[in-house]
């Protein structure tokens, strides 16, 4: 049978051990080499710096609690419903969105590495892909939550998503009660990062 | 039998640290690193599970000692000399060839990186075989979270649910088989299924009677319940 392990020397212990020169170290050798153009370089930082972040998913739970009808394809096919408000590609190929009722609340985690919906939310924040976050959001949801701030009702259930595939998910919070007659844009500005990850609640709107 | 990078429900560790919204990069580099991360990718030399792989196979204590960007970089590394992208001596200090590779034609260009990470990878094959479970079937995880085709190989089977009950949620269609896929013997794809556990199934205090972990399985790691 075949076998997968490294031999006794990485080539990575040949370039330099700090960090920051360790990548200028590699870029240098891939950009003599022709392999790699500094300039695409710079465009993929731009987009995840700049261009795409969690106000892209504040857009669509914005639009799920304003249009009954998005809603419902959203939560039949997500991939489908985000892709036609423009939003799709790496790291999003396939959506799920998961509504957060009276009775569940819904938390997002990926144990084995640190898959996010990119699309969606961007790049994830450093504690998504803490080791702390990976080992406990399966096992203590609700301590876990706790550090977040966020401390749910004894009748609530947790279901915890481990994302062990391709399939991303975005949480769909419960809309504040004290939302009403907000327009998708206030709406939109209402909804954190944390809470499509699950880690967190809505913002109340400022009266 | 499973790998450091297989974290959940692992004790010993302290309390998450959340941070504000807005923080993208911490450092500069981090972004180098991702960037360059993703234009390697572009070269077409691996997938997306070999690149997993290269992260999980790094020394585990390389793995626990090394930030989240320095584990990217260790992998890109070795997966370019493994793949035969470069040699070890062009990562030396005294390194100078100016030879490009015939493969430079497949560098990403910085107007085509939007269409790249636009599209994606989509892992959904066409497939015209019967998915072996429904919605709502009992099934059972395998009791060995390992790779069946290679040794010590890439597997998406966490170890915390292996030997585990649990109920079909919902089938998301046929992927490609990340334990063939990450090795180069071929897309292999499954049928992939959405698997709710409660939590007494998975640990042994479990916070909440209610509570569930849900995982994506692909269908060669589960087993029918009667």
């Amino acid at each position: 049978m075949e076998s997968s392990e490294n031999g006794p020397v990485s080539a990575h212990s040949h370039l330099p051990s700090d960090p920051e020169l360790r990548v200028k170290a590699l870029e240098e050798i891939l950009v003599r080499k022709g392999l790699v153009e500094p300039a695409a370089l710079d465009a993929i930082i731009d987009m995840y710096q700049n261009r795409v972040g969690p106000r892209n998913g504040a857009r669509v739970v914005a639009r799920a609690w304003s249009d009954p009808d998005f809603r419902n394809v959203l939560l039949a096919d997500a991939s489908d419903a985000i892709s036609g408000m423009g939003y799709a590609g790496r790291q999003g190929e396939h959506i799920t969105a998961v509504e957060n009722t009276r009775d569940t609340h819904n938390i997002v985690v990926c144990t084995l590495c640190s898959c996010y919906p990119w699309p969606l939310l961007g790049i994830p924040p450093g504690w998504y892909k803490s080791d702390e976050y990976r080992a406990r959001a399966v096992r203590e949801p609700r301590k876990v939550l706790a550090e977040f701030g966020v401390t749910l009702p004894e009748e609530k259930a947790v279901r915890v998503w481990d994302s062990t595939a391709e399939m991303r998910y975005i949480v769909i919070p419960e809309r504040p009660s004290s939302s009403m007659g907000l327009d998708e844009d206030a709406l939109a500005e209402l909804v954190t990062r944390d809470s499509m990850i699950g880690t967190g609640l809505p913002m109340e709107p400022q009266r | 039998m499973t790998r450091v990078h297989d974290m959940g429900g692992r004790f010993g560790y302290g309390a998450v640290l959340p941070e504000p919204d807005g923080i993208v990069f911490r450092e500069s580099w981090h972004a180098r690193a991702l960037a360059l991360t993703l234009a390697a990718g572009a070269l077409g030399c691996w997938n997306i599970d070999m690149s997993r792989h290269a992260r999980e196979r790094l020394h585990p204590r390389e793995y626990a000692r090394f930030s989240y960007f320095e584990k990217w970089l260790a992998a890109l590394t070795n997966l370019l000399v493994e793949t035969g992208v470069l040699e070890v001596s062009d990562l030396l200090p005294c390194a100078s060839d100016q030879s490009t590779q015939a493969l430079s034609s497949h560098a990403l260009k910085a107007k085509s990186a939007n269409a790249l990470l636009g599209r994606g990878s989509p892992t959904t094959r066409d497939c015209q075989g019967l998915a072996r479970f429904s919605v709502g079937d009992t099934v059972r995880a395998h009791r060995l979270a390992e790779n069946r085709l290679v040794q010590g190989g890439h597997t998406r089977l966490p170890a915390y649910a292996a030997g585990a009950c649990g109920r079909v949620l919902c089938h998301h269609g046929f992927h490609v088989f990340p334990d063939s896929n990450a090795h180069g013997l071929g897309e292999a794809p499954q049928p992939l299924y959405a698997v709710a556990f409660p939590a007494a199934e998975l640990w042994a205090n479990p916070e909440h009677p209610r509570d569930e972990v849900v995982l994506d399985l692909w269908e060669s790691y589960l087993e029918p319940m009667q």
